[in-house]
């Protein structure tokens, strides 16, 4: 949640940044329909994307999700079975992997053990043919922007994991190539590391003014780092946006259920007034109202409502008959954080509704406890009607 | 308390028991050996007198201990029999080891490289060959390589030759038969160490730009390394003292420290001159075990 919150505020820097809203702009790395089988498996199936220039990309998903794979046809360690990856416009799936002007940074960080450090971040730059005293001034640049000055004579099975993972990611932008892939970098390192690399990450291809690709399955680390994100599940790209679109406007319940905390009410599509799609739920038969948006359904559809805990009104006290979308139940569970305390309800019908408030003020006259009663709502507008 | 005591006689026995083996099997019949090598030749049975006597106490030790000589080994430089032969046993066994090396790369390679299940299979018939009695093998390569064996035939055959070939009863012959019983020996660290490698060091190689043939070069021979030693010191040591394939399959020109030794210990009789041989050889040897040991004791300290 933090997260989200601190994306907005970095969104301030980055708002102007949004090529993929220019119908004009040509993107530097493209999926035409790839798919990619192993076996009976599509590890990718039908995949057309666009990254462009300059733009940090997540491919977030679930592990076995086909994230590594996607990221090694663009590498050409893996030939798509169909479609087609193109960069800069360019057809590039008969490129054997050492002819791409792309690197990627390996989840086994993947360091050649027999090399010191200094040896494996010159490995590139020596293969491209530098001079000497250019790759010896590279080595030092790298060194240095990773933070591990005078470690250059060591070799990577007398480093910390940590410091593996820079090497690593010295190596990787050695070359300064157009596009960085990075697969689940920070898996490997603890909470506090992994937050000081992400802004670190960030902060670099920044300054790089480089375009990044990061595969991971943390989604708060997606919000986190990227401009964009790409939604995956079972080889397909479920949905593509900025941060606050994916949260804010999931196109499916898998991606609502993904992207942090959500409460999902199953319904069916009775009509609209205006705007508002009005929804009778199955369990309970309670009419309920959401934003219709782009969701394309007929009267007498099965659709959902999603509905983010921080989004959900709770309240010990009943509710003035005029609020829409009034539920009760009883608290089942208190979730302290500090910042804001997240209450699970549960309902008569026997479903559960989530709801978080911020501890504003220190002595709250009526706190809400255990089994007590309470009334919970949420306007039309934070309800996102899903049709699947 | 008990449990400590029996934690220091577990690591007891763990360490007695390999060094009581070492001691009776291999320390011991040293100490004979040298021993013998440090006697004088008698026509007797055995055929020499020693010069220690073990029984006649410590006093007599600590004399004839002032009364060693080494003339055995003095022998050996007085004579350029020996010192060629060893000359040529090394030189015959460096030259196969080589070979088997060019050999069982690519072997080793291929079956590293090949599918995870049929790699067992592959091993199998690596070692397939030890379960006929070398022996047999060897005289088996008698038939192949004599002049009218199935070599000769199969090229006069071909009409590749017009004249057979004088293989049998040469140093070439030696090498092959050196060559053919020792490849297991390579093949299999090499395949151990290049099976064990992580192959996304060569995707990591190719996407900084390192074409394959160079990578291989550059990441993987680097890394097989500990096996090339390891099958080169397999093969090379117990080919120099070879004695069975050059006496089967080499000429009475070849030269061989293992033959001369059998002449000298069954044909001249002369046990004291074949023990220096023995002892000479022995410690020759241990210059290339050392050196594997160091870089064992290396390549350990890497891993941790
Ligand atoms: N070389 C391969 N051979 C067979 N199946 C593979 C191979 N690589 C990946 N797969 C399969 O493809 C699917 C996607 O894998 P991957 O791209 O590694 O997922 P992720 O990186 O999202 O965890 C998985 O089901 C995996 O088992
Ligand atoms: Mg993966």
């Amino acid at each position: 949640m933090a997260d989200v919150i601190r994306q907005q505020q970095l969104g301030g820097v980055r708002r102007e940044f949004a090529p993929w809203t220019d119908p004009a702009a040509a993107p530097l790395i493209r999926f035409d329909a790839v798919t990619k089988r192993f076996g009976d498996v599509a590890a990718v199936d039908g995949v057309s994307l666009d990254i462009y220039e300059r733009e940090f990309f997540a491919l977030l998903g679930p592990s076995g999700c086909g994230k590594t794979t996607l990221m090694r046809l663009l590498a050409g360690f893996e030939t798509p079975d169909a479609g087609r990856v193109l960069l800069g416009g360019e057809d590039i799936s008969a490129v054997p992997p050492h002819l791409r002007p792309v690197n990627m940074m390996f989840q086994s960080y993947a360091l050649f053990p027999h090399m010191s450090v200094a040896a494996n971040i010159a490995f590139g730059p020596k293969m491209d043919g530098w001079p000497r005293a250019r790759v010896d001034a590279r080595v030092g640049q790298m060194l240095k922007l990773v933070q591990l000055d005078g470690l250059g004579a060591r070799k990577p099975h007398q480093l910390s994991g940590g410091q593996r993972q820079r090497v690593a990611l010295a190596r990787s932008l050695a070359k300064s190539p157009k596009v960085l892939l990075l697969d689940e970098p920070m898996a490997a390192l603890d909470k506090k590391l992994r937050e000081e690399t992400q802004f670190e990450l960030m902060h670099i291809q920044y300054e790089l003014g480089m375009t990044f690709v990061i595969v991971t399955h943390d989604q708060e680390e997606a919000m986190t780092v990227a401009d964009r994100i790409g939604v995956m599940d079972k080889g397909r790209l479920v949905q593509v946006g900025t941060p606050a679109e994916i949260y804010e406007q999931p196109n499916s319940r898998y991606v609502a259920d993904f992207i942090g905390d959500v409460t999902l009410f199953k319904g069916t599509l009775e009509g609209r007034d205006g705007d508002v799609a009005l929804v009778r739920e199955r369990t309970s038969g309670v009419l309920l109202r959401a934003l219709a948006g782009m969701a394309d359904a007929a009267p007498g559809a099965t659709v959902w409502i999603a509905v983010r805990p921080e989004k959900a009104r709770i309240s010990p006290d009943p509710l003035p008959p005029d609020t829409p979308n009034v539920l009760s139940g009883e608290v089942f569970d208190i979730a302290y954080l500090g910042d804001l305390s997240i209450y699970k309800v549960r309902r008569p019908d026997g479903t559960f509704m989530k709801a978080s408030q911020p501890n504003a003020t220190r002595l709250v006259e009526r706190p809400i406890g255990w089994d007590d009663k309470v009334w919970l709502s949420f306007a039309p507008e934070a309800g996102v009607l899903l049709t699947r | 308390m008990a449990t400590q005591r029996n934690t220091r006689l577990g690591r007891l026995a763990l360490i007695g028991v390999p060094a009581l083996w070492l001691t009776l099997f291999v320390a011991v019949p040293f100490a004979i050996v040298v021993r013998i090598s440090l006697s004088e030749s008698v026509i007797a049975m055995p055929p020499y007198e020693p010069v220690f006597d073990l029984s006649a106490g410590f006093a007599a030790f600590a004399e004839a201990l002032g009364r060693l000589d080494f003339d055995k080994f003095v022998f050996l430089t007085t004579d350029p029999l020996y010192l060629e032969s060893y000359l040529s046993s090394i030189r015959i066994a460096g030259l196969s080891t080589a070979i088997i090396l060019a050999v069982g790369y690519p072997i080793a390679y291929a079956m590293a490289r090949a599918p995870k299940g049929t790699q067992p299979l592959l091993v199998m018939l690596v070692v397939l060959p030890f379960w006929t009695s070398f022996l047999i093998r060897v005289y088996a390569w008698m038939g192949i390589l004599a002049r009218d064996g199935f070599l000769n035939q199969a090229l006069g055959g071909l009409g590749l030759i017009s004249e057979p070939l004088d293989i049998l009863s040469t140093d070439t012959a030696v090498m092959i038969g050196i060559v053919y019983s020792y490849l297991p020996f390579m093949v299999l660290p090499l395949y151990a160490s290049l099976e064990k490698m992580d192959l996304s060091l060569l995707e990591a190689a190719a996407d900084l730009g390192c074409p394959p043939w160079q990578a291989f070069w550059r990441i993987t021979v680097p890394l097989s390394l500990p096996g090339v030693v390891a099958g080169c010191l397999l093969v090379f040591i117990p080919a120099v003292g070879e004695f069975v394939i050059p006496d089967l399959l080499g000429g009475s020109d070849t030269l061989m420290i293992g033959k001369t030794l059998w002449s000298e210990f069954f044909s001249n009789r002369d046990w004291p001159v074949a023990s220096a041989v023995a002892v000479v050889l022995l410690v020759a040897l241990l210059v290339p075990i050392g050196i594997y040991q160091h870089m064992q004791a290396r390549q350990l300290e890497a891993d941790r």
